[in-house]
């Protein structure tokens, strides 16, 4: 009861660290689609390449995102960005990054061989064999990774509260030194509400983009 | 119109190279069809797909229409050459007119061109392009899958077709069907047609000419009556077995081995035949009825000439004499 009129008290601050949480959240995964989505076409190229690149990402997904954080500050520190808003992005782009590239990577080289075959034998080129057949094909699975990454990110930049990011996370932040519960509650429920509707969201975007001849029969 | 001139394709492995195609050489006319036959592994593939650069050769020329393939580059070659694989390959996240509109597509026809073109070639293949147009390829069967594949490689009007086993995943009782609607389209098109099978009676029912494959290596390059007749090694004998006369009267016709005897009798009875029966049918009534001649009669049913076990005799000893009927 507490928790709910505390809630209904601060809709308004609730409003603005939902908008910074989710800001920080798409600017993060809007850079690691731009650049994971072609680091995964690009390492379908190479065996060793992509090797590589997935271990060195999941490496990335064992650092522990305080730890992150931590490491972060005294790099940024020398342009005066330690914590706030630049070192929470750029670990969230980090964190995003794997669950993309690697889905990219598998979507794309379980393309059906034959698919490629016939598309290169038609005479197209590579770019109108990637835009026309294989990444509409592999498209689901690409925006499956998105959807881990989001709700990973959702998680990371609440722990960002803690290096001054703002977010949802400062309620949780401030609920535990200041032994609030109603705080804690509220922070933990919106974060809660943010990610479940976040997946959903996207799951339905998924849905719209598989292409109309795959996956189960509509009509 | 397609000249292949010592061709040859050499892998590199640590054992110094795997030669899959070793020197072949041979020349298919304008609007024929040549099989390439042979076991797997035995270059056919192989030597299709450095037809469309899919595979680089190691050595040698290929030439279409008298200019060197080596001149054009790969992705405008095979926008120009037809290309069928035995997985069908089409793209699942297009329509079935999308899949038959993609060389036109890359060629930058209007969309208003190339819809019609699909209509026409689904059409063209039995396929009501009502029904199946707008259709995805997971809602066909593998026999209509197949056609469309067919339409796709002729939807630009290429000259040249290379097809790689393109009935093989196709049920035997469907392949007979969809061969015989290629045969019949064929006769109008008269498009090159390289096609790969290991299937001898593929061969000899679809080809003009067969080119007979081991180990990399041409062994025969024939019409299918003179590789039956004649087989030049044992290889090619075996590989053609050994009821390969009973396989050469699908290609011989009433009308190569009959005699325009006009007064022939035609007795009670005995059933007769038509001059574009082939000899399959002509054998079947001789061994039914026990006769040893049949008359041959035309569609109205008047007596034309007729068939005797001596004329047939006579045409199976002298194999690869002359043209074969096509």
């Amino acid at each position: 009861m507490e928790t709910l009129t505390f809630i209904l008290n601060n809709l308004g601050a609730i409003g603005e660290r939902t908008v910074e949480h989710v800001s920080i959240v798409s600017v993060a995964v809007g850079i690691a689609i731009l650049t994971g989505v072609p680091l995964g076409i690009a390492i379908t190229q190479s065996q060793r390449g992509a090797d590589t690149v997935l271990y060195l990402g999941s490496i990335v997904m064992t650092i522990p995102s305080v730890a992150l954080f931590g490491l972060l500050i005294p790099v940024l520190s020398k342009i005066g960005q330690g914590i706030g808003y630049l070192p929470a992005v750029i670990a969230a782009t980090l964190y995003a990054q794997l669950p993309i590239v690697r889905n990219t990577y598998t979507a794309i080289r379980n393309v059906d061989p034959a698919l490629r075959s016939a598309a290169i034998g038609m005479g197209m080129s590579v770019p109108q064999r990637l835009w026309r057949v294989e990444i509409p094909i592999a498209l689901p699975v690409i925006i499956a990774g998105v959807r881990v990454s989001v709700v990973i990110n959702i998680g990371v930049t609440a722990i960002a509260a803690y290096i001054g990011a703002g977010g949802l996370g400062t309620f949780i932040s401030r609920g535990i030194s200041q032994t609030d519960i109603r705080q804690l509650l509220t922070g933990a429920l919106a974060l809660a509400i943010l990610a479940i509707t976040a997946d959903f969201s996207l799951l339905w975007l998924q849905r719209r983009l598989t292409p109309k001849g795959m996956g189960p029969r509509s009509s | 119109m397609i000249r292949l001139e010592g061709l040859s394709k050499i892998y590199p492995t640590a054992s110094g190279g795997m030669t899959s195609v070793d020197n072949v050489s041979f020349e298919v006319g304008a609007g024929e069809t040549c099989v390439l036959l042979g076991p797997s592994g035995c270059g056919k593939t192989t030597t299709l797909r450095m037809i469309n650069r899919l595979v680089t050769p190691t050595r040698g020329k290929i030439f279409i229409d008298g200019r060197d393939t080596d001149a054009s580059d790969p992705v405008e070659l095979r926008r120009t050459i037809g290309y069928v694989i035995q997985q069908i390959g089409l793209f699942p996240n297009m329509t079935v007119a999308e899949n038959i509109a993609v060389v036109p597509r890359l060629l930058k026809w209007d969309a208003r061109r190339m819809r019609k073109r699909a209509e026409e070639l689904l059409a063209m293949l039995a396929l009501d392009p009502k029904t199946f147009a707008d259709r995805y390829p997971n809602e066909l069967s593998g026999g209509q899958a197949q056609r469309v594949g067919v339409a796709r490689a002729l939807a630009a009007d290429p000259p040249v077709l290379l097809m790689d086993e393109p009935f093989g995943a196709v049920d035997p009782v469907n392949r007979e069907v969809i061969q015989d609607e290629f045969l019949r389209m064929q006769k109008s098109l008269r498009k090159t047609v390289l096609f790969v099978s290991h299937d001898i009676d593929e061969a000899v029912k679809m080809a003009d000419r067969i080119a007979i494959f081991r180990a990399g290596k041409l062994e025969q390059y024939a019409a299918p009556d003179e590789l039956l007749g004649r087989p030049a090694n044992d290889f090619v004998a075996g590989f053609v077995g050994s009821d390969r006369t009973l396989k050469r009267l699908r290609r011989i016709h009433v009308s190569d081995v009959m005699s325009d005897d006009r007064a022939a009798k035609h007795m009670d009875g005995t059933p007769t035949v038509q001059p574009h029966d082939d000899l399959r049918r002509v054998a079947t009534l001789f061994l039914e009825y026990g006769v040893d001649a049949l008359a041959c009669v035309d569609a109205d049913g008047r007596v034309v000439g007729s068939v005797s076990r001596a004329a047939v005799a006579s045409r199976l000893g002298t194999a690869g004499g002359g043209e074969t009927a096509a």
